[in-house]
């Protein structure tokens, strides 16, 4: 794991001799977590957002087993139990609150997350399998999310599992069959909200066993930084503690202060209220939207609006839907540039903010109801967001004459901070590969 | 080999999608609706303050305690309140001998215990509102087939729920466009989603109720006062999340403070020694 010069544990009270010779957990979190881990020294806060994903999937785990004490998974009271939880049990309503909004924090910080490893080319070699890893944990939290949504069992949950699990019914022959076997029966019932709550209360913890082939995986190559450049000398990384866990920790306490403030300030933001009606099968609602996070994909599959190629309109929608967040597997072959970091790509760069602002336009119009101009307005985004992935992309990573790399993280860092734009062959000497103390330490 | 049918599927992707987008569409209806519907009104309660910010804005407990008779004389006849005990209007500032006296005036479905036939009793504060109608059936028939729904979480389950309540209860009776038909037993109303609710106008004159503490009760009293106490019943934990979250929050912010000093202070040595050791941020 990791660089040579990473410092190993060396327990020095007998107790923690006798645990690390029989079992080294204190060994693994030293050398994951602690001081055993050199990370590069020029990380920027986009790379707190890893540690704050993991911290807000453990609010969800906790939150929610404390919820599915009070829950009743039945079509029948399952709306009731939710109002009694937010009433009746004490601190119910700050758990609800937490749970739900969490959700949408959990979501928030894993697209900053996805993005920051778009830009700084993180998914490149060698870290590909922590890409794909990433993506498998984004696909299970997007079935977690949308199963917990149908809990609730208010007209949105009902509506909104009408409407995506539909989407199966389009896929040609099997479709109807699919759609069936998944509900257990013709539309969401019963059956369904129990199969929903079972599956919602597994998959979070298969999620965080694949956060931890994920984390393993990161371990490997260890992290990637702002200038995408390898590290090459001991001058290039600090440990991870007290480093990067002062700074996580910071990093933390903002997001958590946020986290409160939507919690207890606006904890109804971001739902909709029709999701405070009971679900009722004979009463469709004007607007039916999922949940913000799955705006843009939701944009992308209304955008196909015309029979092609003999395909009808609607498995376009579902094809196009699916692939949108399929495609993003075969990145790190798509994107062939040797250079990781956008800073240092004037091309691509270009290409990754158009990209970030189509998603965001994407978002929007999946929020709207399905007419013009949002209608038209999706088609569009919906051309550019395939376009960037699949034609722009691979073309750019051809022709592009990327700007001339550093040759450490520490000559990056020194011109940054020294500003003078000077050659490095110029700067005073050693300046550059200045190291840590002997001891790896920080002196005091 | 990738790049090659990356570069086939997005062009295939993008040429469907152009053609859905420069394909003639049938032009949309115009929904007669949006022209006369209204947002709701702009008002405002003591829980809202300050300025809307919704940070320590308590209920004002007479409002509610308003609010809540006027729900009990003129709502309750057509809606339930089922997610609401009477023990809870303790909230509201009622005494415990108070809310035992209101339960009691109200009759609860029960079974008799002998005969095993139903029965009624008289309600005890852990009971929960009864509601006017036995069932769905019998609150549609006494409806002209419309169903009023419970009020209980009302103001949540519609977008700026206590506005809109206030303004729908002051919204009967504006002239009936020219070109807008309002069916027989439908009652115009521009805040309400299809313009004609079947809710005959419940609050029609000032003086439906008379208040014990002397406010002058006027529609437009009546109607906020109701929408203050439908805020409530939603939300009964407001004051205690708001409560909670000011300590919360204060807590998090001196932590962050901390945090952001304690960084600092760990970076600070490697940024001392070694200013060229300094992070890029
Ligand atoms: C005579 C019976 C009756 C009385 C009294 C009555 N309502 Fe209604 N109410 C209805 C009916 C019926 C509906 C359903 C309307 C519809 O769906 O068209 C309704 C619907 C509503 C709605 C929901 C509108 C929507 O957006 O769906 C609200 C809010 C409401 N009433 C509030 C009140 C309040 C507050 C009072 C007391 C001041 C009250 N009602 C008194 C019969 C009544
Ligand atoms: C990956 C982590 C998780 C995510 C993203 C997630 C997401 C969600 C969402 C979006 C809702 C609907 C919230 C609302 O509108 O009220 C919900 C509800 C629910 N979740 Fe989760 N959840 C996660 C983990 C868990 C776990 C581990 C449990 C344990 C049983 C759980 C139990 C519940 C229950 C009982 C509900 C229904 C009650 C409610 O609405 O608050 N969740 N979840």
């Amino acid at each position: 794991m990791s660089f040579p010069w990473a410092r190993h544990y060396e327990p020095t009270h007998p107790f923690m001799k006798y645990v690390d010779s029989r079992l080294p957990i204190p060994r693994l979190v030293y050398d994951s977590l602690g001081g055993g881990y050199p990370v590069p020294k020029n990380l920027n806060y986009f790379y707190n957002f890893g540690v704050l994903a993991g911290v807000a999937l453990v609010v969800q785990i906790l939150t929610g087993v404390i919820l599915g004490m009070h829950y009743a998974a039945n079509t029948t009271i399952a709306f009731d139990s939710v109002e009694h939880i937010m009433r009746d049990v004490n601190g119910g309503w700050m758990l609800r609150y937490m749970h739900a909004t969490g959700a949408s924090f959990f979501f928030v910080v894993v697209y900053i997350h996805i993005f920051r490893g778009l830009f700084y080319g993180s998914f490149k070699p060698p870290r590909e399998v922590l890409w794909l890893l990433g993506l498998v944990i984004f696909l299970l939290m997007m079935a977690t999310a949308f199963m917990g949504y149908v809990l609730v069992w208010g007209q949105m949950s009902f509506w909104g599992a009408t409407v995506i699990t539909n989407l199966f019914s389009a896929i040609p022959l099997v479709g109807e069959t699919i759609h069936t076997w998944l509900l257990g029966g013709f539309a969401p019932d019963n059956a369904t909200l129990n199969r929903f709550f079972s599956l919602h209360y597994l998959l979070p913890f298969i999620i965080l066993g694949v956060v931890i082939l994920h984390v393993w995986a990161l371990h490997i190559p260890g992290s990637n930084n702002p200038t995408g450049i390898d590290v090459k000398s001991p001058a290039d990384t600090v440990p991870f503690h007290p480093y990067y866990t002062a700074k996580d920790f910071f990093g933390l306490c903002v997001y958590l202060t946020l986290f409160s403030i939507v919690v207890f300030f606006l904890p109804n933001m971001l739902g909709e209220p029709d999701n405070y009606i009971p679900a009722n099968p004979l009463s469709t609602p004007a607007l039916i939207v999922p949940e913000w996070y799955f705006w843009p994909f939701y944009a992308i599959l209304r955008a196909f609006t015309q029979d092609f190629l003999f395909i009808p309109a609607k498995l376009w929608g579902v094809l196009a839907m699916f692939s949108a967040i399929l495609l993003l597997f075969f990145l790190p072959w798509l994107d062939t540039s040797p250079v990781r970091s956008n800073s240092y790509r004037p091309l691509n760069r270009q290409f990754f903010w158009i990209f970030v602002v189509d998603v965001l336009v994407l978002a929007y119009c999946g929020g709207q109801h399905a007419g013009e101009p949002w209608l038209r307005l999706s088609q569009i985004c919906s051309i550019y967001y395939f376009a960037h992935f699949l034609i722009i992309t691979p073309l750019v990573s051809r022709i592009e004459k990327p700007l001339p790399l550093p040759n450490s993280i520490s000559e990056a860092v020194l011109k940054k901070h020294t500003n003078t734009g000077a050659p490095i062959a110029l700067q005073p000497k050693g300046a550059g590969i200045a190291e840590l103390p002997a001891s790896g330490q920080p002196a005091e | 080999m990738v790049k090659l049918i990356a570069g086939v599927v997005g062009i295939v992707f993008c040429l469907a999608l152009l053609w859905g987008a420069v394909a003639p569409r049938t032009a949309e209806t115009p929904d007669p609706v949006a022209k006369y519907h209204l947002a709701p009104r702009d008002v405002s309660w003591q829980n809202d303050n300050p300025g809307g910010l919704a940070v320590f804005g308590t209920f004002d407990r007479a409002q509610l305690q308003r609010g809540y008779q006027v729900y009990k004389e003129i709502c309750s006849g057509c809606h339930s309140l089922k997610r609401v005990a009477f023990r809870n209007l303790t909230d509201l500032g009622f005494s415990a001998a108070q809310v035992k006296a209101l339960a009691k005036q109200s009759d609860v479905a029960s079974i008799d215990d002998k005969t095993g036939e139903p029965n009624t009793r008289k309600g005890i504060p852990a009971d929960k509102i009864p509601g006017p109608y036995a069932n769905e059936a019998a609150a549609r028939a006494a409806n002209n087939n419309a169903l009023p729904p419970d009020l209980s979480l009302i103001t949540k389950a519609r977008e700026d729920g206590p506005r809109y309540v206030f303004s729908l209860l002051t919204g009967f009776g504006k002239p009936v466009p020219a070109d807008w038909k309002v069916p027989d037993g439908l009652y115009y109303n521009p805040y309400f989603r299809s313009l004609n609710i079947a809710m005959p106008p419940p609050l029609s004159a000032d003086g439906q109720v008379t208040y014990a503490d002397g406010t002058k009760s006027t529609v437009q009293q009546n109607a906020k006062d109701v929408a203050a106490f439908l805020t409530w019943t939603a939300e009964p934990t407001l004051e205690a999340r708001r409560r909670t979250g000011i300590g919360v929050v204060a807590f998090l912010v001196i932590l962050t403070i901390l945090g952001y000093l304690s960084y600092q202070r760990v970076w600070a040595d490697l940024k001392r020694r070694k200013p060229e050791m300094l992070p890029a941020e």
